[in-house]
């Protein structure tokens, strides 16, 4: 199986500010993948590098194989907040993605704009934010792409026109065999949708790979008071804290946990995430952390 | 597509994860006579449409209830049921839930509140589980 997103030391340097440093990653193709973490933390940035629509300050990054932006017809992009051209009609949109990419699958468009229930020949800007949502994604699923690129496809959209979107996508993948990458910084929208999750913080890659083989690898430990370096070493620790008497620690680990003192318990994704974000950040309360949606 | 037997719900606060919950109300289902063999499960694009999950989710439940012998898996047709939970337990859940009941009147006698009944319980059952894991 090849990759569908490859990276190698990929960093990008806006200025003086490094936007993403030391991104290495590599996922297999036929996953939903969920791009995670705080406004600000390089999501965007990694996916415009994807796309090719900007190039790398260092490293290299490869789409299917191939470096980045080199098969435009085969990876599909909608960027942030669903751009559409508000002067022009769904139709005109249709006839322009049929103009523009060469497998254009214009019974698929049509198919979908008809079990929307929208009107042809509206102008995009009247559409709301949800339909506006689901023309950029039309766009995006009838040019047939192996790989589709979403950067938070949901986050402007209500609970409904969310929940809709995402029916819409999940039916997509289920129906074509397409790879996704998607950036959200809502766990709740990644816990459903994506089997794969990366998480990015402060413009690094903090952890990734399967959502089951993550969740399978991460427990937290409580018991008594213990010292992080008297852990075996095959139990790697993300966060720990500690009361006089108690230790709390959270950690990564292959190896059963045979210490009969610790209380051995499972993580949700959102413990998981939330974990692997406020290692980083431990004091930044003016910034927005991941959002908690239920 | 014959008749929609069932309906898939996934509850967001249980821990427990959306394949396995698709699991569980499928094998809860055929416990209570609600699938029966030849019965046919939701299309996996349904269920997608409707949880708005990913499709390797249901496909890794429909997998794990084939691998167990409840179900198959049809090319280009479907997934069936292949058998029933009903049968024997069935009996047996009478005098189990006898037992039950008395244990709980015995519980409330020692002055155990609804609470830490529900706690005694799930964690005397992990133990339990645990200890047949292990």
């Amino acid at each position: 199986m090849t990759a569908v997103l490859q990276a190698h030391g990929l960093g990008k340097r806006y200025g003086r500010r490094w936007a993403l440093t030391d991104c290495d990653l590599e996922v297999p193709s036929g996953h939903v993948v969920g791009l995670v973490g705080p406004n600000g933390a390089g999501k965007s940035t990694l996916l415009n590098l994807a796309v090719g629509m900007l190039s790398p300050t260092t490293g290299t990054v490869e789409v299917l194989g191939t470096a980045a932006g080199t098969q435009q017809a085969k990876v599909g992009y909608v960027a942030q907040d669903t751009p559409t051209y508000s002067r022009l009609s769904i139709t005109d949109h249709l006839k322009l993605g049929a103009r523009l990419n060469p497998g254009w699958d214009d019974s698929l468009a049509q198919q979908r704009i008809q079990h929307l229930g929208l009107d042809p020949k509206q102008r995009a800007g009247k559409l709301s934010g949800g339909q506006r949502a689901q023309l950029a994604l039309t766009l995006g699923l009838a040019k047939r792409p192996d790989l589709l690129i979403l950067d938070e496809p949901v986050a402007a959209l209500d609970p409904l026109a969310r929940r809709e979107f995402l029916q819409d996508l999940m039916q997509a993948v289920a129906e074509q065999e397409l790879s996704v990458v998607l950036s959200s910084h809502l766990v709740s929208d990644v816990e459903r949708a994506c089997d794969y999750l990366i998480v990015l913080v402060d413009s690094r890659v903090q952890v990734n790979g399967e959502i089951d083989s993550l969740l399978a690898t991460h427990f937290r430990l409580t018991g008594p008071r213990r010292n992080a370096k008297d852990l075996p070493r095959d139990q790697h620790v993300v966060t720990e804290s500690h009361t006089d008497r108690q230790s709390t620690f959270l950690i990564r680990t292959d190896k059963p946990i045979l210490d009969p003192a610790w209380n051995v318990s499972q993580l949700t994704l959102e413990d998981l995430v939330l974990a692997y974000m406020g290692r980083t950040a431990p004091a930044q309360p003016e910034r927005p952390l991941l959002e908690v949606h239920r | 597509m014959g008749l929609k037997m069932i309906e898939f719900h996934l509850d967001g606060r249980s821990g427990v994860s959306p394949y396995q919950q698709i699991v569980q109300q499928v094998r809860n289902a055929l416990r209570l006579g609600l699938l029966r063999e030849g019965d046919q499960l939701p299309t996996v694009k349904d269920v997608v449409a409707t949880l708005a999950i990913n499709p390797n989710t249901v496909l890794k439940a429909y997998r794990e209830l084939e691998h167990e012998g409840l179900v198959q898996a049809r090319p280009g047709r479907g997934t069936f049921v292949t058998r029933t939970l009903t049968d024997n337990t069935l009996a047996a859940h009478g005098p189990l839930r006898q037992d039950l009941r008395r244990w709980l009147a015995k519980a409330r006698k020692a002055g155990l509140d609804d609470e830490s009944i529900e706690a005694l319980f799930l964690t005397t059952f992990r133990t339990a589980a645990q200890e047949d894991i292990a």
